[in-house]
């Protein structure tokens, strides 16, 4: 670089003078605006603001102005760099953007071939809806009580005032075990579940039992030699058959929507006295009686309601037997069949495909309904 | 049970134009179900025909149809009046010449099934050849209605081709079935059923007429004599409380029953049979009270009521040859001659026959018990067993028999005898002390004490005043004598509430306070199952029962626990009689089917109890009902029931992952099994390690991982199946399973997890790589790295397993990635250069492993 030489005519050094200082921009941006490519511009901005470019060496040429001539030049050639730079920069962006969303097209791929490589797991729906059902019970305050499957002839009948010779424990299809006298069987209902809880437990009682029964049904449509049933009993001072409507009717609207009613009528069961059968308002036709119509409801064959299962104040015999006071305590049962529930709830037409474990049927629901 | 409604209109009341579906309604009402509806939906022509001949036509389906011509007489019918009727019929249970039900174009059936001459099996058939089902006349249809077998050959004399059939079987009328609950023995009759009507109709005053409301004449002591000899009472009960006997002589045998009765029996549901069997079997209908016809010439002594003595047999009306057991209750012939089973089926030797002129009619009254253990015990359920199991009304049993024995002489030309024979053992019915508040107190209905009173008297209680309790709460109420159920106030509270409408019963929230959610144990199990589905398997529910074959199947060695299963005394069928003690010896089966379905790729599992009755199944006790059993029969009780671990079982076949766009799939194998338990346990955040095991049926020995809890529990087993299982149950080769106990990894997981800290430092890495013998399991030689390496080790990773060539034979490389970390410092080289070799040292001296 040369020193200051305080003789030197700033008009006179070429390299600063405006009108080359102003070609040398536009040159510049010239080249700018024609690169094509960042690897263009990189050229460009060698060329143009490297350190050979003319404006570098105008630059370069100030230290060897006078100082009064030295500010204006200076400005001037800082300006021009300035417009360059900008350049240079907003020019780099467009190409990098350009770049980066060229980038993008290429990298595409069609998304909608198979993305799953491996199957997915699906749970039962028997389990989903025993599930569901225990879960509208827990948040009611209600606990879940299990038992075995072989159970005690004493807990699945006896207990349950099913005497040896109750006509009622005819019309139950029972297994027995060889021996016949070994006083097991594969339970017929849950119920012996309750018994277990009110002989183990204090009231207040208020529990649910879901679980596997078996009856000696050959498999068709409507019947299943292996099927699950869930049951609610609620031992506690002063329970009333109103208290028993009352939870059937908290349950049905959780299963099967808020405007769901229900009917009740007399019945008998050995387990309870007074019994009560529950029908509930049809969830699918609301209640419209379609009997011998075109095509009378599917999910309630055109009643209007749905037989939800039997119910009652519990026998005062079976307290007894439970070591509870019937005088002091009273309670309710109620119970329901969870392929039922199914059934209706999920349009399940038959029973055959719940039980024979065609993976087809519980992929369809997944992990949870 | 069922009831034309002409009948009940005999006896109430009927709702002005009341029609079947309402007097069903009403019964619904007092909780007496519907069944169904019978009759009064059917338009004719429907008539008697005469089949005149017929030609077998074997047809492309296998079937052999009958190309049938018909006379069906002057039937009033333009298109087919006195001209012969071609029909195809399907059943064969009938000849030429017999009378049968023709349905002719125009008529619409039940159900509104509208008949027209069509074409079928290349014929036109005018109308069809019925059968019970199709005209509602029951549920039949085991062939077609041949009329001298539904009839009688007497009554079937006496109809003739064209006759209209609506009006001979009844079809006119709408008939309502309803469903009887055990408890309600007097329901199975009209006189009961009406009753209840009446009930349902707000019990109006006058609006129901007892039909046992008859004249009987006072009990002689000329009469046949009867003796009730119960010598061994069942529970305190004898077997026969009341015995009424009549006689009617001189009834001729040629009268058939009127035609009235005939098709009332058919409505019913019956059959008419002779007079004197129709007249019992209407009087049963009618009153609930079975009855039994003896022919007096068949007798020899007085009629002894007794027990059955050991080694004893009688021939029963439906031909069998019954052993009799000493609880059977028998009416015998002066005590020696069985005649009948009490209250259950006649013998043959004293039966009426078509010759039979005088007649004995018994009306009696049987224990409930007995007749139900006879029944059971004999496999007999007839209509009056049926009855007297569920109690009939002692006090009916007179009246009975009184209309038995006008209806013989009325329509059979008999005369009765003078004498009345009735011995009356029976106690009538005790008041019970009932509080009439106590029916609000259990329905949570507000009743006042003039409608519980109200309601009582209307059921045929009578109620009386007892001056007990304040306010004169107490009344003393006697049941009538149809209502054996009736005991104490529960009973009461359900008829009031009953009577009143049970849909006046508000609905009350009930609001447990202390409820705790779902137990640990409960969620686990969840966990555990949402675990199996998230790592790709499919959960299916397999039945528990399995073939005696089975445990060979499997290979289960002869002392292996798994072959001591229950056995079911009466399976479904005789194949599977046992109940499973593993659950993938239930799930084959669904494999099997799932793969018979055509999917190649089947990973499933089951969650559920397995039946572990060990070496030999226990005894429960029966204890009384009338208390709590004492602790120690609870104890035994509990004990007895076998042990039901609750476990999960995955099968797998075909691709794990699929092959696609990426490339090549992969098959499922050992791995994945091993995978799938460690995902369970890991979902419980329960340790588990990992062994190999090469004796555990049904797994091949080289591929079967034993997995364990970190103290040595059993959790269960994973890898693949021995290829001779596999060719024994007929699975797909190499598919892979697994089983374990839900139950452990549940108790594992009990202790809520103690969270480690984790350091912030950077981890040091160093890479090694291990020969070892072929023999030595990864799992020990990570064990031993792991114990060398000291705590700064944070994993261990195996990167790489390699046989071959370029390494010594009959061994192999393990490469492995060690990580450490320090809770407080930056490691230096050396620190961990310091570690690994520790560890390396530790694989040596564990392993023989030899550092490359
Ligand atoms: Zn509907």
């Amino acid at each position: 670089m040369s020193g200051p030489n305080t003789n030197y005519d700033p008009v006179e050094v070429s390299a600063l003078d405006p009108a080359n200082v102003d070609a040398a921009v536009q040159d510049a941006l010239t080249a700018i605006a024609a690169a094509a490519s960042l690897d263009d511009l990189k050229a460009v901005r060698i060329a143009h603001q490297g350190e050979k470019s003319p404006l570098a060496l105008a630059n370069r040429e100030i230290g060897a102005l006078p100082p009064s001539a030295k500010a204006e030049a200076g400005k001037r050639v800082g300006q021009a760099r300035g417009r360059v730079g900008q350049a240079l920069t907003a020019r780099q962006a467009e190409l990098e953007t350009e770049r980066d969303e060229r980038i993008l097209v290429e990298e595409r791929v069609d998304v909608t071939v198979p993305a799953l490589r491996r199957q997915l797991g699906a749970r039962h729906p028997i389990e989903l809806v025993a599930q569901r059902l225990v879960d509208a019970f827990v948040g009611m305050g209600w606990e879940v009580a299990e038992g075995p499957e072989l159970e005690s002839e004493w807990l699945n009948f006896d207990a349950l005032n099913l005497g040896p010779d109750h006509p009622a424990r005819q019309m139950q299809d029972t297994f027995f075990l060889d021996p016949v006298d070994s006083g097991l069987v594969l339970r017929t209902q849950t119920s012996p579940v309750q018994i277990r809880t009110m002989l183990e437990k204090e009231p207040p009682i208020y529990i649910v039992a879901p679980g596997k029964v078996f009856r000696t049904d050959d498999l068709d449509a409507t019947h299943t030699p292996v099927f699950h049933q869930i049951e609610c009993l609620a031992i506690d001072k002063g329970l009333t058959m109103a208290h028993l409507r009352g939870a059937l009717d908290a349950f049905v609207r959780i299963m099967f929507g808020e405007e769901t009613r229900t009917r009740v009528r007399a019945n008998y069961f050995p387990f309870t006295e007074p019994s009560m059968e529950t029908d509930f308002l049809c969830f699918a036709c609301h209640g419209e009686e379609t009997w011998g119509s075109a095509e009378p409801c599917r999910t309630c064959g055109g009643s209007g309601w749905i037989e939800l299962g039997g119910s009652g104040m519990v026998n005062r015999k079976v307290l007894r037997t439970c070591g509870i006071d019937p005088d002091v305590y009273s309670g309710f049962a109620f119970g329901l069949g969870i392929e039922r529930a199914l059934q209706l709830r999920h349009g399940v037409q038959g029973m055959h495909e719940i039980v024979e474990g065609d993976v087809r049927f519980s992929q369809q629901f997944g992990m949870g309904v | 049970m069922r009831m034309p409604l002409s009948w009940l209109a005999e006896y109430t009341d009927l709702a002005p134009g009341a029609r079947g579906a309402d007097v069903a309604a009403s019964l619904v009402r007092v909780g007496l179900e519907e069944e169904d509806l019978h009759g009064g939906d059917i338009t004719g022509p429907l008539v008697v025909g005469r089949v005149l001949s017929f030609e077998l036509e074997p047809q492309k389906n296998g079937k052999t149809i009958r190309w049938c011509t018909v006379d069906v007489g002057r039937n009033g019918q333009m298109l087919t009046e006195g001209k012969h009727q071609e029909i195809v019929c399907g059943a064969h249970n009938f000849e030429v010449g017999d009378l049968v039900v023709c349905v002719l174009p125009g008529a619409v059936l039940p159900g509104g099934f509208a008949i027209a001459a069509r074409k079928t099996y290349g014929h036109v058939s005018n109308g069809m050849i019925c059968a019970e089902d199709e005209i509602g006349l029951g549920h039949d249809h085991e062939g077609i209605i041949v009329l001298s077998r539904l009839l009688g050959a007497e009554k079937a004399a006496s109809v003739e081709p064209g006759d209209d059939a609506i009006a001979l079987l009844g079809l006119g009328e709408e008939t309502v079935e309803t469903n009887v609950t055990p408890d309600r023995g007097y329901c199975f009759s009209v006189r009961g059923l009406a009753r209840e009507y009446w009930h349902a109709q707000g019990s109006p005053e006058g609006g129901y007429r007892d039909p046992a409301e008859i004249a009987v004449p006072e009990a002689t002591t000329g009469g046949y004599a009867v003796e009730l000899k119960d010598e061994s009472p069942i529970e305190g009960n004898d077997g026969c409380d009341r015995y009424v006997a009549r006689i009617v002589r001189g009834i001729d045998p040629t009268r058939p029953s009127p035609a009235w009765m005939s098709k009332r029996l058919t409505q019913m549901g019956m059959r008419p049979i002779s007079l004197a069997v129709d007249v019992t079997n209407y009087v049963m209908l009618a009153l609930g009270q079975p009855l039994h016809a003896f022919d007096v010439d068949r007798l020899s002594g007085s009629i002894v009521v007794r027990r059955a003595r050991g080694g004893e047999t009688l021939k029963t009306l439906d031909d069998v040859e019954r052993t009799l057991h000493p609880d059977d209750l028998l009416i015998t012939d002066g005590g020696e001659q069985p005649l009948a089973i009490a209250g259950v089926m006649g013998g043959a030797s004293s039966e009426v026959t078509d010759t039979t002129t005088d007649v004995l009619i018994e009306a009696a009254h049987f224990d409930p018990t007995t007749v139900a253990r006879s029944s059971r015990r004999h496999r007999l359920i007839t209509e009056a067993s049926k009855r007297f199991e569920r109690g009939v009304d002692p006090e009916v049993t007179a009246a009975a028999a009184q209309l038995a024995v006008d209806l013989l002489v009325e329509h059979g030309g008999g005369t009765v005898d003078p004498d009345v024979t009735d011995v009356d053992r029976t106690t009538g019915r005790t008041a019970y002390l009932l509080d009439v508040t106590e029916p609000a107190r259990i329905v949570g209905v507000d009743y006042p004490r003039e409608r519980v009173v109200g309601i009582l008297r209307d059921l045929g209680c009578r109620v009386e005043e007892s001056g007990q309790g304040a306010d004169e709460t107490h009344v003393l109420v006697t049941p009538p004598s149809w209502r054996p159920d009736l005991v104490d106030a529960p009973d009461y509270a359900e008829e009031v509430a009953r009577i009143d409408g049970y849909n006046n019963i508000p609905s009350i929230t009930p609001t447990p306070s202390d409820g705790r959610g779902l137990t640990h144990g409960q969620k686990a199990r969840r966990v555990v199952a949402d675990a199996l589905a998230g790592a790709g398997l499919t959960e299916v529910l397999s039945y528990p029962f399995v073939s005696e074959e089975l445990a060979d199947h499997l290979m289960l060695p002869a002392d292996d626990d798994r072959r001591h299963a229950v056995r079911l005394a009466n399976p479904l069928s005789e194949e599977r009689p046992l109940l499973r003690t593993s659950i993938l010896a239930s799930l084959v089966d669904t494999l099997r089917r799932n793969v018979a379905r055509g999917h190649k790729d089947v990973a499933i599992y089951e969650l559920g109890l397995v039946f572990r009755p060990g070496a030999s199944l226990g005894t429960a006790p029966i204890p009384g009902v009338a208390s709590r059993p004492d602790a120690e029969t609870l104890t035994r009780l509990y004990a007895a029931v076998p042990d039901q671990p609750r476990r999960a079982g995955i099968l797998a076949t075909g691709q794990a992952e699929q092959a696609g766009w990426w490339g090549p799939g992969r098959a499922a194998d050992w791995s994945d099994m091993v995978a799938a338990v460690q995902a369970a346990a890991a979902a419980l955040a329960v340790p588990v390690v990992v062994g190999n095991d090469a004796g555990h049926a049904p797994w091949h020995p080289g591929r079967c991982a034993r997995i364990t809890l970190a103290d040595g529990t059993l959790v269960g087993h994973a890898g693949e199946l021995h290829p001779k299982v596999v060719a024994a149950l007929d699975l797909p080769a190499r598919t892979v399973a697994a089983e374990f106990d839900v139950d452990v990894l549940v108790a594992a997981s009990a202790d809520p997890v103690q969270a480690r800290s984790f350091s912030s430092f950077p981890p040091a890495m160093t890479d090694i790589a291990l020969l070892v013998a072929s023999d030595v399991a990864a799992a020990d030689v990570e064990a031993a790295l792991r114990s060398g390496a000291g705590e700064s080790l944070e994993s261990v990773v195996l990167f790489d397993v390699y046989e071959g060539e370029r390494i010594e034979a009959g061994h192999r490389s393990l490469a492995y990635r060690l990580t450490f970390r320090a809770p407080d410092r930056t490691l230096t080289t050396d620190e961990v250069n310091g570690f690994r070799d520790a560890a390396v040292a530790a694989a040596t001296s564990a392993t023989g492993a030899i550092q490359r």
